[in-house]
């Protein structure tokens, strides 16, 4: 019973069976999930899955229409008011005044929030120390860099010591260098105990970042779990490989008892493999030359957040390179 | 105590004083269209009117002190109906989802906003009166100094709810619209009927009946009639039209302006309590 307590303690968020439609249009079709107390939780999925409309439900900006929500403990259809305050949020797009100055963006923030005096003023200089904003305390806004702005706002949304707070694709459109030092400033305050609701779309930001992912996409939770259980899922390694002739390939590998699946690409095919890669290749091998089958090109490799998404989403997100490519990306025709 | 509403004022005036420009010309427009419209229609008109003969003993007032009122009440139609695009640009480029996404009640907003219009509306007031008299409006003439205090109280008062009333109106609208350019356009479509269905620039006697109705019950008339009750007094001629106001008048006039700023806040309420930004 007192474990009971204790784990409803955690949960910080708790959604169940969320669905949210526009029109005809299914944006959230029935996801479940909970974050909890102290962890950085994502929503990993491409433009218009559905991540922004969730978000948007918790953080109380839209009406819930189906299944329940609540944030630190507040339904967030019954006790609106009480979600605002327990709730820091880092919009999608940059929503700043460009002609207020960065200190006048904070006290606005503090005063709509009803901060004593005191309290702002001694909150705004912690907070513009933290995210190294001191020397530009009298600027507007539109003279600040991409990476400044989006650091006041990140400052913006810890003012009132939020329990959680809600990035939505927090990094989207900053330079590499200034994503990195981005995700710094969100594990710092993560580490000083906020609990962090991230959505992305960016595979290396959700795996470097979240204790735990759920996958979304078309409305739905694909997949949820920690980082490594996702990419472990797929196997412990990933063979791809072409050959003179797949199809006798892939019927003889198929019975390999450390191989667990197979995926056909376009000129070749991928295996995934439950043991160690570099143990499992020289047995493919010989199983392909004993078959008097010839092989071209090998490639051995650790799966990626990529090729969590795709092997879970049957989809690469294109719109951001992200430097390498998903190993198990599926071309046209390949399918 | 809840301070949302001041908030939101108080914000809203960093932006008036911090766009020079946008200062300047808001402070400058009242006074312009006095000087070049105001002296350009009251020598003409004032000519034509030379040669009616007036009544001994009745106090008569030039056209630049009779059109005077009309400019205190256009130039706060006009600020008080563009005030609301500070909204829209919020929505669409700013502050609003964070200020929805706050726990500051809407009605804050709404209070805000009409806060800051009334106080712009005051000091464009002030300053055509001020200018007024110096380039010879008859605006106080023969009025003791208590009189004095008492008129411009007065029309503070009655340009206070005005201006309420459309920045309501001018609220409601841009949390509705999508576009400055749509704000804009419903705003000039709305302004003219306001404007000139009034007796901001002549007497509305002349008028054919359905344009008298409007001008009767048009919030304009009511303000302007206020306005001219307090900065020339209760029996006047001008244009050769005998104006007699009584202290009923008056209260009805500033009653019929009360309705009207309520019934806007309705609007406002409703359409921000609808509003979704996200």
């Amino acid at each position: 019973m007192s474990e009971q307590v204790q784990i409803n303690d955690l949960a910080i968020i708790k959604v169940e069976n969320l669905e949210h439609s526009f029109g005809e249009f299914k944006a959230v079709d029935g996801i479940s999930f909970t974050v909890k107390k102290g962890e950085i939780f994502s929503f990993l999925g491409p433009n218009g899955a559905g991540k922004s409309t969730a978000i948007n439900i918790l953080i109380t900006l839209l009406a819930k229409q189906k299944g329940n929500a609540s944030v630190a403990g507040y339904d967030v259809t019954k006790d609106p008011q009480k979600v605002r305050e327990s709730i820091g949020i880092v919009f999608q797009d940059i929503t700043l005044d460009r002609d207020m100055t960065v200190w006048e963006i904070l006290e606005f923030h503090g005063r709509l929030y009803n901060m004593p005096r005191e309290e702002r003023k001694k909150r705004i200089d912690e907070l513009l120390h933290l995210v190294q904003l001191d020397a530009k305390k009298d600027e507007r806004t539109k003279n600040l860099s991409g990476g400044m702005k989006r650091r006041l706002e990140i400052a913006r949304g810890l003012m009132t010591r939020p329990k959680v707070l809600f990035l939505d694709e927090p990094t989207i459109g900053l330079d590499p260098q200034t994503r990195m030092r981005m995700w710094e400033y969100i594990k710092g305050v993560n580490n000083e105990g906020t609990t962090i609701f991230l959505t992305t779309h960016y595979m290396d930001e959700a795996d470097q970042l979240s204790d735990r992912i759920s996958i979304i996409d078309q409305g739905k939770i694909v997949i949820s779990g920690k980082p490594w259980e996702l990419k472990n899922t797929l196997g412990q390694d990933l063979i791809y490989m072409e050959t003179n002739d797949n199809e006798a390939a892939i019927r003889l590998l198929k019975n390999l008892p450390s191989v667990r699946d197979v995926k056909i690409k376009t000129k070749g095919f991928v295996l995934m493999v439950n043991d160690d890669g570099t143990k499992v290749l020289p047995i493919v091998i010989d199983t392909l030359r004993n078959a008097g089958i010839d092989t071209s090109t090998i490639n051995l490799k650790k799966p990626s957040m990529d090729d969590v998404f795709v092997f879970y989403t049957g989809k690469e997100i294109r719109d951001e390179p992200t430097g390498k490519a998903a190993f198990l990306t599926m071309r046209p025709g390949g399918r | 105590m809840p301070m949302g509403f001041t908030t939101i004022y108080w914000r809203d005036m960093i932006r008036f004083v911090r766009f020079k420009t946008l200062l300047v010309s808001s402070l400058l427009q009242p006074a312009l269209w006095l000087a070049f419209f105001g002296i350009a229609m009251s020598s003409s008109f004032d000519k034509l009117m030379a040669g009616i003969p007036v009544p001994p003993g009745m106090h008569v007032v030039g056209y630049l002190t009779f059109m005077g009122a009309g400019i205190i009440a256009m130039t706060t139609l006009f600020t008080s109906l563009f005030g609301g695009i500070v909204i829209l640009f919020d929505k669409n480029w700013g502050l609003m989802r964070e200020i929805l996404a706050s726990p500051m009640n809407r009605n804050h907003i709404i209070f805000g906003i009409g806060l800051s219009g009334v106080t712009k509306s005051f000091i464009q007031a002030i300053i055509i009166m001020v200018f007024g008299i110096l380039i010879g409006a008859a605006f106080f003439a023969g009025f003791s100094p208590v009189d004095i205090i008492v008129g411009i109280v007065g029309i503070l008062a009655f340009v206070g709810m005005f201006a309420l009333g459309f920045l309501f109106l001018s609220a409601a609208i841009a949390i509705s619209m999508e576009s400055p350019e749509g704000l804009q356009g419903v705003t000039t479509l709305l302004t003219m009927p306001i404007f000139f269905a009034s007796n901001a620039l002549y007497p509305t006697d002349a008028f054919p009946e359905f344009l008298k109705i409007l001008s009767v019950y048009n919030p304009m008339t009511l303000l302007i009639t206020g306005i001219r009750y307090f900065v020339i007094g209760p029996d006047f001629i001008a244009l050769g039209k005998h104006y007699q106001y009584t202290q009923s008048d008056i209260l009805m006039s500033y009653l019929g302006l009360m309705v009207f700023t309520a019934l806007m806040f309705v609007l406002a309420w409703w359409r921000f309590k609808k509003a979704v930004v996200t």
